[in-house]
């Protein structure tokens, strides 16, 4: 049941871990299991131990599982609420297939599917036609389309708002032949 | 000869007790007072869901009508317990269901209750009227659907920041039209959106109902539809309060607000407008309970608010508020009895936390009868909780969280050993103590000097040495609960005060010095007491002298738990055998 050979692979792997101590202490920082409480992104990459992504550009801060002793819930909200308001932005880079140079944008300044339509519309000076749910869209050669967390080129329109804006990574406005296969005028 | 009360007339006697602190002394005095006030007991509470298996307390108390358990110790509720650590509730509603078929109430907290366990609730308990269900997770909208839809004569259906697998809004619309007993709702920890004219017609068709809680998803339309089928409402839960701003709509919200003659408790208001506030001020004068702090709402909008309140009592609002907010609380809400400041950047590093100790300082000064107290700021001073003593003694519960962790006296650089002194000597009614900041063992002789009366106390990166531990241990007579995180000590001070761990509910102690060898020593010395190691990385493999990640002891009269996961070492009692893992389920 228990190997001797665990152990000293332990003992190795904390020799290598990176750890951040308090002040004043020699004890290291403890670190629960995570929780389902938390938000994936919220706990799992602020343990200590975890080298997992950070989202943000910042270094990442010190951080205490546990501390402050504010409960899992208020945190989520908090955490929501913060990624929610202004000043916080979203800005997600806009290519379009012949375009020389990229732009940029911000996501949360809007608030639904058309108003963004509109602002590529005018940014790029073209026009992206009806969007349907079956058949994507009809009536142009230009296809909005967005590269998801998982690293897949969906078609913007599918999902619901607040799961688009949190899940996309980069904007792409397909044109012409390569458009074929998301399904429009099939 | 001895003179016994007839068991009629000590019924009768009994049935005007109430508290079950009472009925416990009660069943002590002799055999026939136990069993009479057991045969009458409606009303029973667990404290720890393992201290005493379902089977005896059904036994105990056939007439329990209202049955109260508590599962996972408190710093659960900041993820110092590991996910499948326990609390089950399954085993007692198979319990209950089988012996206690007339119970109407159920009421758990920090459990892990299923589907399953919420069907059997409302397939088992003809007369069920009561659910609540506070810091639960393992559930999901499926098995609230099977309580509205079952439950005939429910009366109360609360969930309580409850980790709950959102499956849709359609739960809502398996209350029956014949139902109409409903008295207090509370969904607002879902997060999926119910039809509102499901929520309009139960509404309607529930003229008892009083407490009224929704979830984000509402929005102001639906709010203002709400309140006007249910003018009768005494507490309130808003939705989101989040709309655009359109004159109409604040006109039609304030008249419905104005309509609510007896509300006297408010919260919700997410992503509340401050615009949208002066819609609120027609119920201000009448509130007694007020929780902001879900509220992005700053100062001046706050001050307007407040300064409206002066029947306030309870005050549950982010920093915020700054001081100057806190300053206002003191002038226009005399009847502050409960203060809660939260932070909204719960981060270590946050440094713009927007109040100080000046701001506690005004409330201890103005509101005579302030008696609770959760405040989270950067640092403090020692003067500050001195002349909060000084004005407060009659506070009961007092938790200061300094985030900060070994903060000292900003202004003095010494420990904050004074001010807690100052604490648990003036607030001689004191029931629960948090600390936070640098703190040596000085500060807890004092505490364990004067804290006659403190039966939970919470401690985090404090203290110097096993004395800490000691002084708690040996001096806070009343202490039921306590727990401590990341302080350096362990094993003799426990090792010394085994015997006092019987008279208390639980003591955890996480990141501490404790060794795997002093846990099994005091697992062979105290069979009623259950021992637990909860740790990741086996005991075994390591040697006894090195410190456990967390220890949680509780007094219990069931033996070792059969439920334990992978990383809870429940000590045998037998030493030769050393540790045993019970097996899972």
């Amino acid at each position: 049941m228990e190997k001797v050979g665990d152990y000293d692979e332990l003992v190795n792997l904390k020799a290598t871990e990176l750890r951040l101590g308090l002040p004043g202490t020699e004890e290291t920082v403890s670190c629960g299991k995570s929780n389902k409480r938390a938000l994936p992104d919220d706990d799992t990459e602020k343990e200590i131990e975890s080298t997992g992504k950070t989202e943000t550009a910042s270094p990442p801060k010190a951080q205490i599982v546990g501390w402050p002793p504010v409960r899992s819930y208020r945190r989520n909200s908090i955490q929501t609420k913060k990624n929610e308001s202004e000043g916080q932005g979203n800005y997600v880079k806009v290519s379009m297939d012949g375009a020389p140079y990229l732009r940029k944008i911000d996501l949360t300044v809007y608030k639904k599917y058309p108003e963004l339509m509109k602002s590529l519309e005018n940014m790029f000076k073209f026009s992206v036609g009806e969007y349907f749910e079956r058949e994507g869209y009809k009536g142009s050669d230009f296809v909005p389309t967005y590269e998801d967390k998982d690293g897949d080129w969906m078609l913007v329109g599918d999902v619901p708002w607040e799961m688009f804006v949190s899940s996309c990574k980069r904007l792409r406005i397909m044109k012409g032949s390569e458009v074929k296969g998301l399904g429009c005028g099939v | 000869m001895a003179l016994r009360l007839p068991s009629k007339v000590l019924k009768h006697i009994l049935s005007f007790i109430d508290s079950n602190e009472d009925r416990n002394s009660v069943s002590l005095v002799c055999k026939s007072w136990f069993e009479t006030e057991r045969k009458t007991r409606k009303r029973v509470f667990v404290g720890n869901c393992y201290a005493v298996t379902p089977a005896a307390v059904a036994r105990r108390f056939p007439a329990m009508r209202s049955l109260t358990l508590k599962g996972k110790p408190h710093f659960a509720d900041y993820n110092l317990v590991p996910d499948g650590w326990g609390g089950y509730a399954c085993p007692w509603i198979e319990s209950m269901a089988a012996k206690s078929p007339y119970l109407e109430e159920i009421r758990l907290k920090r459990m892990v209750v299923t589907d399953d366990c919420l069907e059997r609730i409302a397939a088992s308990f003809k007369n069920f009227k009561v659910l609540v269900l506070t810091s639960c997770e393992g559930f999901s909208t499926d098995g609230i659907a099977a309580i509205a839809s079952t439950c005939r004569n429910l009366r109360v259906l609360e969930l309580r920041e409850c980790i709950v697998e959102d499956l849709g809004g359609d739960w809502l619309s398996y209350f029956p039209e014949t139902s109409t007993s409903l008295v207090s709702l509370d969904f607002s920890c879902l997060d999926s959106e119910v039809k509102i004219s499901d929520l309009e017609r139960l509404v309607s068709r529930s003229p008892n109902l009083k407490s009224l809680k929704l979830n984000p998803a509402v929005t102001l339309d639906g709010l203002v539809s709400i309140l006007r089928r249910a003018p009768q409402l005494t507490e309130l839960g808003t939705g989101s309060f989040a709309a655009e701003l359109k004159p109409e709509a604040f006109t039609k919200l304030s008249k419905a607000f104005s309509n609510c003659k007896q509300l006297q408790s408010l919260s919700g208001l997410w992503d509340v407008l401050p615009e949208y506030l002066p819609a609120l001020y027609s119920v201000c004068p009448g509130l007694t309970s007020l929780n902001l702090s879900y509220a992005t709402v700053r100062m001046p909008d706050l001050v307007e608010l407040l300064r409206r309140c002066s029947k306030l009592q309870k005050l549950w609002v982010m920093d915020l508020i700054e001081d100057k907010g806190l300053e206002a609380v003191a002038s226009y809400c005399k009847e502050l009895r409960e203060l809660r400041v939260f932070p909204s950047e719960p981060d270590l590093d946050a440094t713009n936390i927007p109040v100080t100790e000046q701001g506690l300082v005004y409330v201890s000064k103005g509101c005579r009868k302030l008696e609770s107290v959760l405040y989270f700021c950067v640092q403090f001073t020692n003067a500050a909780l001195i002349t909060i003593a000084r004005k407060r003694p009659n506070l009961k519960c007092f938790r200061l969280c300094v985030i900060e962790p070994f903060a000292p006296d900003y202004k003095t650089n010494e420990p904050l050993d004074k001010g807690f002194k100052a604490i648990a000597e003036g607030c001689k009614d004191l029931r629960r103590l948090s600390v936070s900041g640098l703190l040596s063992d000085k500060a807890f002789k004092y505490i364990g000097k004067h804290a006659k009366k403190v039966r939970m106390l919470s401690i985090a990166f404090a203290g110097d040495s096993d004395l800490m531990l000691h002084h708690l241990l040996s001096g806070c007579e009343s202490l039921k609960k306590l727990e401590i995180r990341d302080c350096p000590f362990g094993d003799t001070a426990l090792l010394e005060n085994a015997a006092k761990l019987e008279t208390m509910r639980s003591l955890w102690m996480s990141s501490c010095f404790v060794s795997f060898g002093a846990c099994k020593l005091l697992s062979q010395k105290m069979p009623r007491l259950n021992v637990e190691v909860i740790d990741e990385h086996p005991p075994k493999t390591r040697p006894e002298s090195s410190p456990v990640e967390r220890i949680y002891i509780y007094r219990t009269v069931a033996g070792p738990r059969m439920d334990t996961p992978e990383f809870v070492w429940t000590l045998h009692k037998n030493p030769e055998i050393g540790v045993s893992k019970l097996a899972i389920k």
